[in-house]
């Protein structure tokens, strides 16, 4: 088995998902949505290095990971219904009450 | 009693300072002025006391006891104590009675009473003084009262700048008095007058080193002290801050800068004789400082057009006489003249005061003319004070008024004096007599006599529009009489103006002088200028009495038979005519040499001490610096969630290729 195709397969996919959240000025969505991508990087390599060594508990993290991932998804879109209301728009540009 | 002489004014003071809001301006002016007068009543008892043999010596209480330096409190009551008590309660009386009528529409009347009566306090205080240290506290605290009082009105810019350089120009002279009371510590052990004098003969083979040179001791004494009376009585180089002082109020000129306080350094150098007596160098630096001061002074008197300027530098002047009289070792002569001048120069300030008031407070004599009929009673009071300034009497016996009986005889003895500069002095106050009647006679002949208007030509353009302008409702308008309260206190001083002289010139240097003055005035050894002035040659004698005619006549003829003269002369001689009318450019001298220069340094200490390295280095520097860095500490803050996550990822990054390819092992 090819390690490294996984492995260059799930760097790919982290790095869109930082660059999604780098260079993303414009939605927030984006940004959870790049932050999933990450985690689900990080399970590519999980599931492949289990795989490659013959241990199944890379592959039953993967399945935590992703149950995380879900919840984490529910309250960040949860975050962000209440920001909406608050600030009426959910736009990057806009969110910087942290500007010194 | 002596007590109460003193003391009284400081309590009509506390009163009228403290409580002048709730006994209102009428119950300042009686409470001031009803305790005065009974000030004023005692000091005429204490001086026929003092006169028939009874000095006084009243311990008060001690003020500080400094190692071998003990200073009290204490009255010392002699002759010329009692001299001045009369001249300074008695002027001070006239004034505050005075004053009840001149500052009747003045808002802050408790204030000045207080001020005036604090002022007396201070000067009753600088005539009893036991000691140097005492002296130094009434020195002082008029020197105060004087500040206080010329900007008196301080809503006025020009008032607070006369005051201002009125204080200053007498720290100057304060400095050197000082020094002067140091030394006498020093070279005496005591302050007290008693064993100063009675140290003062050990004085005269010691040298003293100062400044790079041994000085003989008394002659530096002499010099350090002398400094001080140049400069509270406004001798030449010191003088600048009396015209100035014409700001104040004129009651306060009559009493404080003409009477009174500007006659202390006279009084310290007669209280100090003993002392002044050990140097003869000293004395020759009193004569020819005061005779030039009384020529000088009266050249500048000639062209001014201010009634008050005119009178201060006519002051200054007389000043100039009774240190001429010091100088010569006259110090009878010179307290005689003191005690006159008081009641005809206050006379003279307070006539002034009077038309000043009937003018509505105009000063420029240009504009007045022709007031002998509408202040008839001023008009003969100012002529009589007049008359005494000027010196009018009979030559060779002593009947006239009290400027002849105690200007004349300063003359001659400047004339017989032998001291080194006695020649010099001599000419100087001789024709400063003629320039004397010069000024007198043209304040009189341009303010009473002629038309209103009369001089009106002479102004400079910008006011003679502005005057024309105003002619309708200003110049047609009567000049009404002072009210009587005015006019009594001119009564009193006249009556002194007229028969002071006469009255009081057997007993301060005449043949009574001896027992009058007993121990309170020292004369040396070879001190004979009292004998010696009465063998002096007829015409030296008349010369005063010349010279004073010659100043009315030609005053009579410039300024009352031919009026184009005073303006052809000026413009004949303009260089002359404005070196005086600027008052020798004494005040732009100092200006460039004192002034600038000081202003210069205070402009370097402050932009380039304070402000380029205080500011810039110290501490505003370094909090300044911090702030610089937190500022760009504050802009990587953009709060962009994005950008920490980049700085976060390539701090990560970072730290994965050190981790990789640095070799590092954590």
């Amino acid at each position: 088995m090819d390690l490294s195709a996984y492995l260059t397969l799930a760097a790919i996919v982290f790095t869109i998902g930082v660059a999604g959240i780098i260079l993303n000025h414009k939605n927030i969505i984006i940004i959870l949505m790049s932050v999933e991508l990450i985690l689900l990087s990080v399970n590519i390599n999980l599931v492949a290095f289990s795989t490659y060594s013959g241990d199944l508990t890379g592959q039953a993290f993967a399945l935590f990971v992703l149950t995380v991932a879900a919840a984490e998804s529910a309250i960040g879109l949860a975050v962000l219904v209440a920001y909406y209301r608050n600030r009426g728009s959910i736009a990057v540009e806009d969110i910087n009450s942290l500007k010194g | 009693m002596y007590d109460l002489i003193v003391f009284l004014p400081l309590f009509g003071f506390l009163i009228a300072g403290l409580f002048g809001r709730w006994i209102g301006a009428r119950g300042a002016e009686l409470v001031t002025s009803g305790l005065l007068a009974v000030s004023f009543v005692l000091s005429w008892i204490a001086f026929f006391q003092v006169a028939a043999g009874a000095t006084a010596h009243v311990p008060v209480a001690n003020w500080f006891t400094s190692g071998k330096l003990a200073v009290d409190w204490a009255l010392r009551v002699d002759t010329l104590t009692a001299v001045m008590l009369i001249v300074v309660t008695t002027v001070s009386f006239l004034v505050h009675v005075y004053s009840i009528g001149y500052m009747a529409d003045d808002p802050c009347k408790p204030r000045f009473f207080a001020y005036l009566s604090l002022f007396t306090f201070a000067m009753l205080m600088l005539v009893t003084a036991d000691n140097l240290v005492q002296l130094f506290f009434g020195w002082e605290g008029v020197g105060l009262m004087s500040y206080l009082l010329i900007g008196f009105w301080y809503e006025r810019p020009s008032a607070n700048a006369a005051a201002i350089k009125a204080f200053v120009v007498n720290r100057v002279g304060d400095f050197g008095f000082s020094l002067g009371i140091f030394l006498t510590f020093t070279l005496t052990g005591s302050v007290t007058f008693d064993q100063v004098f009675a140290a003062a003969p050990g004085l005269a083979a010691k040298t003293f080193y100062f400044i790079g040179f041994d000085w003989d001791a008394a002659t530096l004494v002499c010099l350090l002290l002398f400094m001080g009376a140049m400069g509270k009585s406004a001798q030449f180089l010191l003088h600048t801050w009396l015209p100035d002082a014409m700001e104040g109020p004129t009651p306060v000129s009559a009493l404080i800068h003409a009477a009174t306080m500007v006659t202390a350094g006279v009084f310290m150098v007669a209280r100090l004789s003993p002392l002044f007596e050990m140097s003869s160098t000293a004395l020759s630096f009193v004569l020819v400082i005061g005779s030039t001061t009384a020529f000088f002074a009266a050249t500048i008197g000639l062209v001014q057009n201010d009634i008050k300027r005119v009178i201060a530098y006519s002051t200054c002047s007389q000043l100039g006489y009774m240190f001429t009289a010091l100088g010569v070792g006259g110090y009878s002569l010179g307290i005689f003249h003191l005690f006159t001048h008081a009641f005809f120069k206050g006379l003279l300030f307070l006539c002034a005061g009077s038309v000043i008031t009937g003018m509505h407070h105009e000063q420029d004599m240009r504009r007045m003319g022709g007031l002998r009929t509408e202040m008839p009673f001023t008009f003969w009071t100012m002529m009589i004070g007049s008359l005494a300034l000027t010196g009018v009497g009979i030559p060779f016996t002593s009947i006239g008024f009290a400027g002849f009986v105690s200007k004349d005889p300063i003359i001659e003895a400047a004339f017989a004096s032998h001291r080194f500069g006695a020649t010099y002095a001599f000419w100087c106050v001789d024709i400063a007599a003629a320039l004397t009647a010069f000024y007198t006679w043209r304040l009189m002949f341009m303010t009473f006599f002629g038309q209103r208007g009369d001089w009106a030509g002479s102004l400079p353009a910008d006011a003679q529009e502005d005057h024309g302008h105003d002619e309708h409702g200003h110049g047609e308008r009567a000049v009404p009489e002072s009210p009587p309260v005015m006019l009594v206190p001119l009564a009193g001083l006249a009556l002194g103006a007229a028969f002071a002289g006469m009255a009081f010139r057997w007993f301060f240097i005449g043949g009574g002088h001896e027992a009058f003055w007993r121990q309170s005035l020292f004369l040396g050894q070879e001190n004979h200028i009292l004998e010696e002035m009465e063998h002096i040659p007829a015409i030296v004698s008349a010369s005063p009495s010349l010279f004073m005619l010659a100043g009315l006549v030609i005053a009579y003829y410039m300024y009352v038979v031919d009026k184009t003269v005073p303006k052809r002369l000026a413009d004949a001689f303009p260089a002359l005519y404005q070196f005086l009318l600027n008052k020798w450019y004494f005040d732009e001298l100092y200006d460039v040499i004192f002034v600038r220069p000081a202003f210069a340094i205070g402009r370097l200490f402050w932009k380039g001490g304070d402000g380029a390295i205080i500011d810039g280095l110290g501490p505003d520097g370094v909090s300044a610096r911090v702030l610089d860095v937190t500022r760009s500490a504050v802009r990587l803050q953009s709060g962009y969630v994005y950008q920490y996550a980049f700085a976060i990822l390539l701090g990560v990054a970072a730290l994965a290729t050190w981790y990789l390819f640095g070799g590092g092992r954590l």
